[in-house]
């Protein structure tokens, strides 16, 4: 089981969930993936999308500033 | 899990902006797990031409001559300020400094997510191009009738 991470931070709608989206469909089943994104749009939807697509969120935690990491399980 | 969520696009326009908002729908939806589908018709053709440039693709003499004055996704116009083509130049521009994904990028991403791209068979036949001349991502050739089968139980936005 390996632990991935994904920055976007500096990313936009729609790229933000596109990125999400992508790194998730390339990873293997049961790894980890760390996204770091900012408040607003991201951190109120990466994690609910990831939730209705059938992954595990495992934490969101605040890193810095508007900065949080939201922890997901494939 | 409840039935998959569905978001059809009519892409009829063929400017720089609205290709820009077919294609950011399109991504924002499939990233967040709709089945999307985009009936490319008319101008919005120009979207999934192979040739991205000006380029004489088209059955006859004037329907190459159209072709040529359409182009494909790099000849895209902007709606409003189109300063004679350097209206898209000028929002790419921004676009990168800004961070936001421009219409080429939207449109790789749309690709690898899986969105399913239609090109409407009428148009084609006024247009004199054929499936061919588009990218190898087009699925396939529709009619109307196919395409609301497709579309049907989902959201449907005509840009």
């Amino acid at each position: 089981m390996a632990t991935h991470t994904l920055d976007i931070t500096n990313e936009h709608c729609p790229m933000t969930f596109v990125r999400t989206k992508l790194k998730l469909s390339q990873i293997a089943e049961g790894d980890i993936l760390e996204v770091l994104l900012t408040e607003g749009e991201p951190l109120t939807n990466v994690p609910r999308t990831a939730v209705e697509q059938g992954y595990n969120v495992l934490s969101i935690t605040h890193v810095e500033g508007n900065i949080h990491k939201v922890t997901i399980q494939k | 899990m409840a039935d998959k969520k569905k978001l059809s696009l009519i892409a009829f326009s063929g400017e720089f902006d609205k290709l820009t908002a077919v294609f950011t729908l399109a991504t924002g939806a499939a990233a967040v797990g709709y089945e999307v589908n985009i009936f490319f018709t008319f101008w919005g053709l120009d979207a999934i031409k192979q040739k991205r440039g000006r380029a004489f693709v088209g059955g006859n003499w004037l329907t190459k001559i159209f072709g040529f004055m359409m182009g494909g996704l790099h000849a895209t116009p902007t709606s409003r300020f189109n300063f004679c083509g350097a209206g898209p130049r000028i929002f790419r521009k921004l676009m990168r400094k800004n961070n936001v994904a421009t219409l080429e990028e939207l449109v790789e991403a749309a690709t690898a997510l899986g969105v399913n791209l239609y090109a409407c068979e009428m148009a084609m036949h006024v247009l004199g191009l054929k499936q061919s001349d588009f990218i190898h991502e087009v699925k396939d050739t529709l009619g109307v009738a196919s395409f609301l089968e497709i579309s049907e139980g989902g959201r449907t936005m005509f840009i």
